[in-house]
């Protein structure tokens, strides 16, 4: 008895009962197909985060101020520089302008001042569209916040000191004033106040977030403060590093030269927050680890009642054999023949089911799910096809040495 | 002579305690080669049971049992497996064609379950169902043929391995009066030919074909008669032949 014959042996009797056999395919077919098609997603949306977090800019601090809290704390502070704090100080552009002191700050390569406003109704001759976020900074914030532009140039300083009404417009923004056109030298009015656009940034691309990364307008800071936001606090300072080295470093420097000036120490609590892009960047996969974990897991569940469709059907099947087995065994079908032609019978199930679940999590991943590309994962396939083998053998293997123990009168008296 | 079959002094009892069945109370059976065997008695005197014991299709529970000279009791589960193969070939009273697969294929599966390789395997079981008058019939599945040509297609799948002993529980119990010529007729002329046959049956009709008759009662033989010489033929062959 070869194992060629059993596996033929094992072909036949699941043909016999095609329905049963296909819809037991299924369950594991199901099972393989959201084990890896839900890791691919996790993978995905694990992925355009990242890459969202990188697009924000390298070697970059975010700096800006605590909203709320500790407020009432403060007040009950005793006087410090020369008069009582009522309240958190905001940031403003002495503050960037401290930050960029070489001196007290010799990490620090650049610092950006940023205001922003969102969603501002610009217009150019008919067409108009409200941009989702204006900003208001200075030229260093290109390169900080790792925004290159596609087409014309960035604005320089002497465009900031003198307030001029440039700007640079995202990708979405150009599309939906311009259409085809080039809107260098062209321009547009924001909430009214004329523009002149002087370039064009590079698409960022579909990022999966929340936000079109390509609905910005940049322009100076204080042409943005005079027409749109006030001369208020900052909402930001951009800090870029030297070197991914010195991010530490000049974290630590940012926050003296602040806490100096904000009177920050002892018992007083900070009243500004420091983002680091490597810290965000460790906490945001963690959590979409945790998310890719908790999808695996579901899908887990559903393979392994995928296996208990298999037991189930192989039970039914030894069962319903019983008489067939003991006509096996009476014509001289050694145990093992027996038990192999079960097994093989369940292995071919789930691996039928596995193969069949790639090719469809695959094929299933070149869509778009939920607004995230899913990222097919090879250890992810290889588990899932893995598992369902194992659990054909392991699940299988219950009814099939059910099957090969019972002694041929046995079989043969069943009814 | 060395003995096909040697049982001695084997019973068999079902259940434990008060509801136990004897079935068999001490049967000691010798059977030559080429011998041809009836084995008679009322339904319930243990046939059977001493059939399936024969068959190692099950275990007596005392008692000595040795098949072409080999003590079956001393076998393990694969070597049982073995000798069912090789030295026994089992006609049930019910059939017990494997559904779904054709008739050479149900012929086929001793010897694929042998080792025989596959284009040596259908040439024997095509030369078994030519034997058994079924050549035309070869690729029809159980239940595309009649309970006479099922029986037929079960005596070429016992007798494909050349068995030391073929054996056959009531096989004719479930057919018209035709089909149980047809199924004597091959008996007698597998007797004929010099194989050792071993037949239950109840009815004297299909025993008077047999060389030698036993009665068996309430688990017990009661008479052994011998109808004709073992090296003879089988009495009835020339009707069947006619
Ligand atoms: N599996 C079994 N369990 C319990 N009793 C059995 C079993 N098989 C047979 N018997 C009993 O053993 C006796 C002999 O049965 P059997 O050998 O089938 O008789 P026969 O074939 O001569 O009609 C009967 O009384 C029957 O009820
Ligand atoms: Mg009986």
């Amino acid at each position: 008895m070869s194992a060629v014959e059993i596996v033929r042996f094992a072909f036949r009797g699941l043909a016999a009962n095609k329905m049963r056999s296909a819809l037991t395919t299924l369950g594991i077919l199901i099972g393989v197909a959201a084990v890896i098609l839900l890791v691919a997603v996790g993978e995905g949306s694990s992925q355009s985060i990242q890459r969202n977090i990188q697009q924000l800019g390298a070697n970059t601090l975010t700096v800006s101020s605590s909203t709320g809290g500790g407020g009432g704390f403060r007040m009950a502070r005793p006087q410090q520089d020369g008069g009582p704090r009522t309240q958190a100080r905001p940031l403003t552009v002495d503050d960037a302008r401290a930050l960029a002191d070489r001196t007290a700050a010799p990490h620090v390569s650049s610092v950006s001042p940023v205001v922003s406003a969102t969603s501002q109704a610009a217009s150019y001759e008919g067409a108009s569209h409200a941009v989702q976020q204006v900003v208001g900074t200075y030229p260093s914030y290109f390169e900080a916040s790792n925004k290159p532009v596609a087409k014309g140039t960035y604005f320089f300083n002497d465009d900031v000191l003198a307030a001029r009404k440039v700007v640079v417009i995202g990708q979405t923004v150009a599309e939906n004033l311009f259409g085809a056109l080039d809107p260098v030298g062209r321009q547009i009015t924001i909430t009214g106040v004329p523009f002149t656009v002087v370039g064009v940034l590079k698409e960022a691309g579909a990022t999966g977030g929340f936000q079109d990364a390509d609905d910005v307008a940049i322009a100076p800071l204080p042409s943005v403060q005079q027409s749109l936001t006030g001369f208020g606090p900052l909402d930001q300072i951009l800090v870029k590093a030297g070197s991914a080295d010195d991010v530490a470093a000049a974290q630590a420097e940012v926050t003296s030269v602040l806490d100096q000036r904000h009177g920050v120490g002892g018992a007083v609590a900070a009243d500004y927050q420091i983002l680091n892009q490597a810290t965000l960047q460790e906490t945001v996969s963690a959590a979409t680890s945790t998310f890719t974990v908790l999808l695996a897991a579901v899908a887990a569940i559903s393979l392994l009642v995928g296996g208990i469709g298999i037991t189930n059907i192989m039970l039914v099947t030894v069962t319903e054999r019983t008489r067939e087995i003991g006509i096996r065994k009476a014509i001289g079908a050694p145990r093992g023949a027996i038990l192999g032609q079960f097994l093989v019978e369940a292995t071919l199930l789930s691996l039928i089911g596995g193969l069949l679940g790639v090719a469809i999590a695959v094929t299933g991943a070149q869509f778009t799910i939920a607004g995230i590309t899913p990222v097919v994962v090879p250890s992810s396939v290889v588990l899932a096809l893995g598992v369902s083998v194992a659990i054909g053998l392991f699940f299988g293997s219950y009814p099939a040495n059910r099957a090969a123990k019972l002694r041929p009168i046995e079989a043969l008296r069943f009814e | 002579m060395s003995l096909v079959l040697d049982v001695r002094d084997a019973t068999k009892v079902y259940g434990a305690g008060e509801t136990a069945v004897h079935a068999l109370r001490g049967v000691s059976l010798q059977v030559e080669p080429g011998d041809y065997v009836a084995i008679m008695g009322a339904s319930g005197s243990g046939k059977s049971t001493l059939m399936n014991i024969i068959g190692c299709l099950d275990v007596p529970s005392a008692g000595e049992f040795h098949l072409d000279g080999v003590d079956v009791g001393a076998l393990d589960d694969r070597r049982q497996a073995v000798l069912r193969n090789r030295k026994i070939g089992f006609v049930f009273q019910s059939f017990n064609l494997i559904p779904r697969m054709t008739a050479v294929m149900n012929v086929e599966l001793p010897l694929a379950y042998g080792g025989v390789r596959p284009a040596e395997r259908r040439r024997r079981a095509l030369a078994a169902l030519e034997l058994v008058g079924l050549a035309d019939r070869v690729n029809h599945q159980p239940n595309e043929l009649s309970g006479g040509q099922q029986q037929r297609v079960a005596i070429a799948r016992a007798l494909v391995n050349s068995p030391a002993l073929l054996l056959a529980d009531e096989p004719t119990g479930a057919l018209d009066s035709t089909s149980t010529l047809d199924v004597l007729g091959i008996f007698d002329r597998l007797s004929a030919a010099g194989r050792t046959i071993v037949v239950i049956t109840h009815e004297a009709d299909v025993a008077e074909h047999a060389k030698r008759v036993v009665r068996l009662r309430d688990g017990r033989i009661i008479e052994d008669t011998r109808l004709a010489p073992v090296d003879g033929l089988p009495p009835r062959l020339k009707e069947v032949t006619a």
